[in-house]
């Protein structure tokens, strides 16, 4: 599914990723965990095509093709789908008249005719039911005015109705009470399936009692430097990141 | 038909010695073009007037339009370039009324709706105090129209009366062979109490090989508590000059609001002058330009807070591309009465194309204590984080521009609370953004879309 290979990526002239390998096969569901600063919501960028972020080595290939050659709305056309950690506020563009321009967008790419008005009311319904979302949503503008929790609840309505193969969640859970972390989560795990991959990506393990990760791996200093299966979560919560900060610092033991 | 005397100069301009005329009314023209002499065209010394450029307009030797002449258009043909709003509809060609392509069906009890020609002659009396009344010319052109016109529209609203529906004033500039000056001057005159909401439209049949210059002067006033909604469309094609104003008085309690949409001719400048006579008058004073290709769209605003409690509020946006060059000019005066004064004032502009020029200036005088005033400006790109979060969820980069470009200049669209109007308006602008963007922007067939989803839970 996605095969990122030494991957190193600069923004603003700092190097950020210093050689980022990670294997996600069809279904899984990898979480990437770090300190602030590690890198965690650049990777996130440069996989969604951020135009200020720039590539210097390495590869990244999803469904065997070259992701990082293809546009941002040509990687949202081959399903791969970033949850923002700031969704971005657009003032004067209808919720829903965004949504469904990108989801026609989409459908275009595939050869297929835009979705009726109604079917299109009837699935943005009920994905809004899903994570309970205010229906007075549908016509304010695209995250203006919303709440934090409202924000990010947009987002999961967004990955629902576009149905992508490859969900990245950056930061879902910041600035969510614990409700609503348990009404995205719940959105999240509702698209779980053999098909779709995704990449959670947290800086605390709260988010991964309710979104249970296949893999999880710690990003530091640029790198992943351990990976593991569920339970590396409950030691990091134990032991926070000083650890891991302080093996780096030491010279020749980061592998 | 005789061709009427070509000037050298618009300062040379005479309008026709007509016998009707009532002496009064041929006195205050005589003494208008006096005052032309005194004052002379506006030039970029003059504050108001430095951006605008008039030369274009004053090389033209322009002739001055008169009423009568074939103009081969048919109702169909304006029902075609206008929206349709259900009541009265005054057509003026070349700033004359032509009564075969206007509809006048009953506006309501208490409420007229005619031209100024007819009513000077079958009721002068009702027309001579509104030609004393502030009608000293601030500049040149104001004075140029009041030596020159000689129809417009009349509109009263009695005490206590209600328009039934939108009255629509459709300025039509038509090519003559030669290039015309007309000088439509219309009253909107409202009694204690009354209501109504009056539509200007400024469109014209193109191609248009003449020149033409309108200079049309609006002039409304508000008795105590009356309310007057008016909004002004200027389509023209790309090559007429416009020259508009909308004076406006208002007295105890009475609101006003004007919304103003710039979209057409080469050079227009819609000048808004809003004398706050009255204690506790609220004006909303908004609009929207976009000046494309090499058009010029002036827009100078002038709140006069003359009273106590008065509000008032000025929002323009702007969005400007290729050689465009808009202009806000936004000044408030409070005088030494204008206690308990609430005054805002927002301009902000999306720049496009690195050659399209904005001019924002907000102008504060303030001569009272216990006054809220408040303005700010802005002159920026597209936000790329908002095109980027656009493009991640598929939609391709231009029509993502096109979006959010289209929802900038919604937001005055949106305003507008007549829907005929609006999805009209909506319609004219998607048009102007999906020429400036590109066809394969959602723009122009966009348009209204977000009212398509408005569909009750």
């Amino acid at each position: 599914m996605l095969h990122i290979e030494n991957l190193h990526a600069s923004t603003a002239g700092a190097e950020i990723l210093r050689g980022v390998n990670l294997d996600i096969a069809p279904g899984e569901v990898h979480a990437i965990m770090g300190p602030n600063g590690s890198g965690k919501s650049t990777l996130a960028h440069v996989l969604s095509g951020r135009e200020d972020y720039e590539v210097t080595a390495g590869t990244v290939t999803y469904n065997g093709v070259d992701l990082l050659a293809l546009a941002p709305e040509e990687r949202a056309a081959a399903g791969v789908f970033l949850a923002f950690q700031y969704p971005v506020e657009i003032p004067g563009v209808g919720n829903l008249y965004f949504l469904r321009t990108a989801v026609n967008s989409i459908r275009k790419t595939k050869g297929l005719d835009p979705i009726a008005v109604t079917t299109f009311i009837k699935m943005a319904d009920k994905a809004m039911d899903a994570v309970e979302m205010d229906k007075a949503m549908k016509n304010r503008s695209v995250n203006e005015g919303f709440s934090g929790g409202e924000k990010k609840r947009n987002e999961i309505l967004q990955m629902t109705m576009l149905e992508p193969t490859l969900a990245i969640l950056d930061e879902t859970d910041s600035g969510l009470d614990i409700d609503a972390l348990r009404i995205v989560a719940n959105g999240v795990n509702a698209l779980r399936s053999p098909e779709r991959s995704m990449l959670v990506i947290t800086h605390y393990q709260r988010l991964l009692d309710y979104i249970v990760p296949d893999k999880i791996h710690v990003l530091a200093g640029g790198r992943i430097v351990r990976s593991g299966g569920k339970e590396l979560a409950l030691e990091l919560e134990a032991s926070g990141y000083a650890d891991i900060e302080a093996e780096l610092a030491a010279p020749g033991t980061a592998s | 038909m005789s061709t009427p005397a070509v000037a050298t100069t618009l300062t040379d301009l005479r309008a026709a010695p007509d016998s009707a005329t009532p002496p009064w009314l041929t006195a205050t023209r005589e003494w208008a073009m006096g005052q032309l002499e005194v004052l002379g065209l506006p030039t970029q010394r003059d504050e108001d007037w430095k951006y605008l450029r008039l030369g274009p307009v004053l090389d033209v030797p322009f002739a001055v339009s008169t009423a009568g002449h074939d103009h081969g258009l048919t109702t169909d043909m304006v029902a075609a370039m206008v929206p349709d709003l259900g009541g009265v509809r005054l057509v003026f060609v070349n700033g004359h009324l032509a009564h075969d392509l206007s509809a006048m069906p009953d506006a309501g009890s208490g409420v007229t709706a005619a031209g100024l020609a007819a009513t000077l002659t079958t009721h002068p009396d009702l027309i001579e105090p509104l030609f004393s009344d502030r009608s000293a010319p601030v500049d040149g052109f104001a004075a140029l129209n009041l030596g020159l016109c000689d129809d417009g529209a009349y509109i009263h609203v009695a005490s206590g009366a209600t328009a039934s529906a939108p009255i629509q004033l459709v300025f039509v500039t038509v090519d003559v062979g030669h290039p015309v000056v007309s000088s439509p001057r219309s009253f909107i005159v409202a009694d204690p109490d009354s209501s109504v909401t009056v539509v200007e439209t400024h469109v014209g049949v193109g191609p248009l090989t003449q020149a033409s210059c309108a200079n049309a002067v609006t002039r409304v006033v508000l008795a105590e508590r009356a309310t007057v909604h008016h909004h002004t469309v200027q389509d023209l094609p790309d090559t007429a000059f416009h020259l508009g104003v909308v004076d406006v008085t208002a007295h105890d309690n009475s609101i006003f609001t004007t919304h103003t949409l710039s979209l057409g001719a080469a050079i227009a400048r819609h000048e808004v002058r809003m004398h706050l006579d009255g204690d506790g008058a609220d004006a909303t004073i908004t609009g929207l330009y976009q000046p494309a290709g090499q058009q010029y769209h002036d827009h100078p605003v002038l709140v006069e807070h003359n009273a106590t409690n008065c509000t008032s509020r000025q929002i323009y946006n702007g969005v400007l591309d290729d050689r465009g060059h808009g202009v806000f000019n936004g000044r408030i005066m409070v005088a030494p009465a204008g206690m308990g004064t609430d005054a805002t004032q927002s301009n902000r502009n999306l720049v496009l194309s690195d050659r399209a020029e904005v001019d924002t200036r907000p102008r504060l005088e303030i001569l009272a204590d216990d006054v809220k005033c408040a303005h700010g400006a802005t002159v920026g790109q597209l936000d790329e984080t908002a095109v980027h979060y656009l493009r991640t969820r598929g939609i391709p980069e231009s029509e993502a521009r096109g979006m959010l470009t289209y929802a900038f200049a919604n937001e005055m669209v949106e305003r507008i609370d007549l829907p005929a109007l609006r999805s009209w308006v909506a319609s004219l602008v998607g048009q102007r953004l999906g020429a400036v963007l590109g066809d394969d922007t959602p723009a122009a067939d966009s348009v209204g879309l977000p009212d398509a989803l408005e569909v009750t839970p």
